[in-house]
């Protein structure tokens, strides 16, 4: 492999609602925060990836940052739009073609659930028309059969979210940061069977920005080199069971663009999903943090029964997974998803943590997501 | 709509329109309308491979249901050896709903004040299905 790429500043603006700013505007303080991390000014920039799924074109923010002339390149890929841009980010320069430059992402999603029209996933009219593009039912269907098959109970389920609102209450850019009992979480409204309100996480804002540099411009710098030992990026299977999905193959439904990206990323880093210290897994409700233990590797299917348990995932636990609160207790900006699992992640390796900092140390880190139509983008850190 | 991409077979009894794919043989839900697809009439019988209920009215658009919501199940349907189908669940209290239940194909009306509606694949427990 050529020269590592080292994450030399990070900045967030806080997830949630923020009626007087803009998704960019929100973009533009957290460059300014990850630049002022990493102690570089914006003219020293060399490129940029900025990715938005649905609050404008990044690079737009070139007028409130400054007119350097600097590279700047948009990224939209659902929900892999951050891990998109991070991918991008740190070939330029493992490439050798720069030596310092952002990866960033920011978003402003309305109320409600996301709206996504049919057309726009090549699907015909009827599909929408029928109220089949709504993410949670799949969600919803994907756990109720992971859940028939592999003995997990819906207080499981419920457990992953009392930990998220849990950990999310130490998170300083967290939204929700009011802990919620099992019984609360347990007793509310079901708004898609299995999953009650408190299951599911919400489309809303924030915005992330990571200042990348190659090996020797981060020594140069004096940072503490926190390495990206592997950002994978993969789409979906023969045989996977996606977001809107009219139909799957017979026998299929285990196949994931997640499996790929893991093992992938895996690979890249020469280590396993035991050397893992600390875990950020797409968790846009209950159930896919549960999924996405075992399809990123790190238990096999119906052991989360147990583990979650005996606490296993959390802060104090052997794997520590969504530290931060994840996407149920931050919401979910598409663009700064991915990135914010990045940002946590750097977060503890710094042993910056607080409240929510795992103990021993952590050297290892990894995160994920998934998103529509089956992508999925995996990245490990170590320190 | 071309007659390819209809989702029922023109003519009783009533069978989804699958697409076989020329290439590999595989069999999708609902016909893509392309030329490398030729259409295949489905099981109408299978079994329940999971489902839900959506208990909220989805957003308009896409959504082009009743105003007034009432929450509807829906379920992935396995027809042996064919293709898992999405589906809505009728005839079933959601309390009965059960993964391997064999189920039978019926349809729906998305609106059923609608003067012309649109009809939309249905599944309804085996012994209970017209």
């Amino acid at each position: 492999m050529s020269a590592a790429v080292c994450i030399v500043g990070i900045g967030i603006h806080p997830f949630g609602r923020t009626p007087g700013l803009s998704g960019l505007e929100q973009g533009v303080y957290a460059v300014r925060a990850a630049l002022g991390d990493a102690g570089v000014d914006w003219a020293d920039i060399q490129f940029a990836y900025g990715g938005s799924d649905a609050a404008g074109n990044p690079d737009s923010m070139v007028s409130h940052l400054g007119l350097t002339g600097v590279q700047f390149i948009n990224v939209r890929n659902g929900c892999a739009t951050g891990g998109s841009a991070l991918f991008s980010a740190q070939m330029a320069i493992r490439s050798g073609e720069f030596e310092l430059g952002l990866a960033l992402g920011f978003d402003k999603h309305p109320r409600g659930a996301f709206n996504a029209l049919p057309a726009e996933y090549n699907l015909p009219e009827w599909y929408g028309a029928a109220g089949y593009m709504v993410t949670t039912q799949f969600f919803a269907a994907k756990i109720m059969r992971y859940m028939h098959l592999h003995g997990i109970s819906c207080r499981t389920l419920g457990l992953v979210a009392e930990k998220a609102f849990a950990n999310g209450a130490h998170a300083p850019h967290a939204w929700r940061r009011e802990p919620v009992a099992l019984d609360a979480i347990l007793d509310a409204p079901m708004v898609s069977d299995p999953f009650t309100k408190f299951m599911f996480c919400s489309p809303g804002e924030g915005a992330v920005a990571l200042v990348l540099a190659s090996e020797r411009k981060a020594r140069e710098l004096g940072a503490t080199p926190i390495r990206l030992a592997a950002a994978t990026m993969r789409t979906r299977p023969p045989g996977s069971f996606e977001v809107f999905a009219p139909s799957i193959a017979t026998g299929g439904g285990t196949a994931t663009a997640t499996r790929l990206a893991s093992a992938a990323a895996f690979e890249s880093a020469g280590i396993g999903p035991d050397d893992i210290a600390v875990a950020q897994l797409q968790d846009t409700e209950a159930g896919a943090e549960i999924m996405h233990m075992a399809e990123n590797g790190f238990c096999a299917d119906g052991e989360q029964e147990a583990w979650l348990a005996d606490g296993r995932t959390r802060i104090d636990g052997t794997l520590p997974i969504n530290t931060d609160g994840g996407c149920l207790a931050c919401g979910e900006p598409i663009g700064a998803s991915g990135l914010r699992q990045v940002y946590e992640n750097v977060v503890q390796l710094r042993g910056a943590g607080g409240g929510r900092q795992v103990p021993g140390t952590p050297r290892t880190a990894y995160s994920h997501v998934y998103g529509a139509p089956g992508v999925s983008a995996v990245t490990i850190l170590q320190k | 709509m071309s007659p390819a991409a209809a989702l029922f077979m023109p003519d009783a009894p009533l069978r989804l329109v699958g697409g076989r794919a020329k290439g590999d043989g595989r069999i999708v839900f609902p016909h893509p309308g392309t030329d490398d697809f030729e259409a295949v009439a489905l099981s109408p019988t299978g079994t329940l491979w999971s489902y839900t209920i959506q208990r909220f009215r989805p957003k308009t658009p896409p959504y082009a249901g009743p105003e007034e919501f009432t929450p509807w199940a829906l379920g992935y349907v396995d027809l042996p050896g064919e293709v898992i189908v999405q589906a809505r669940l009728v005839n079933v209290a959601f309390a009965d709903i059960r993964i391997g239940m064999p189920l039978a194909l019926t349809k729906v009306a998305l609106d059923a004040a609608a003067d012309d509606p649109l009809w939309l694949p249905a599944f309804a427990p085996l012994e209970q299905a017209a």
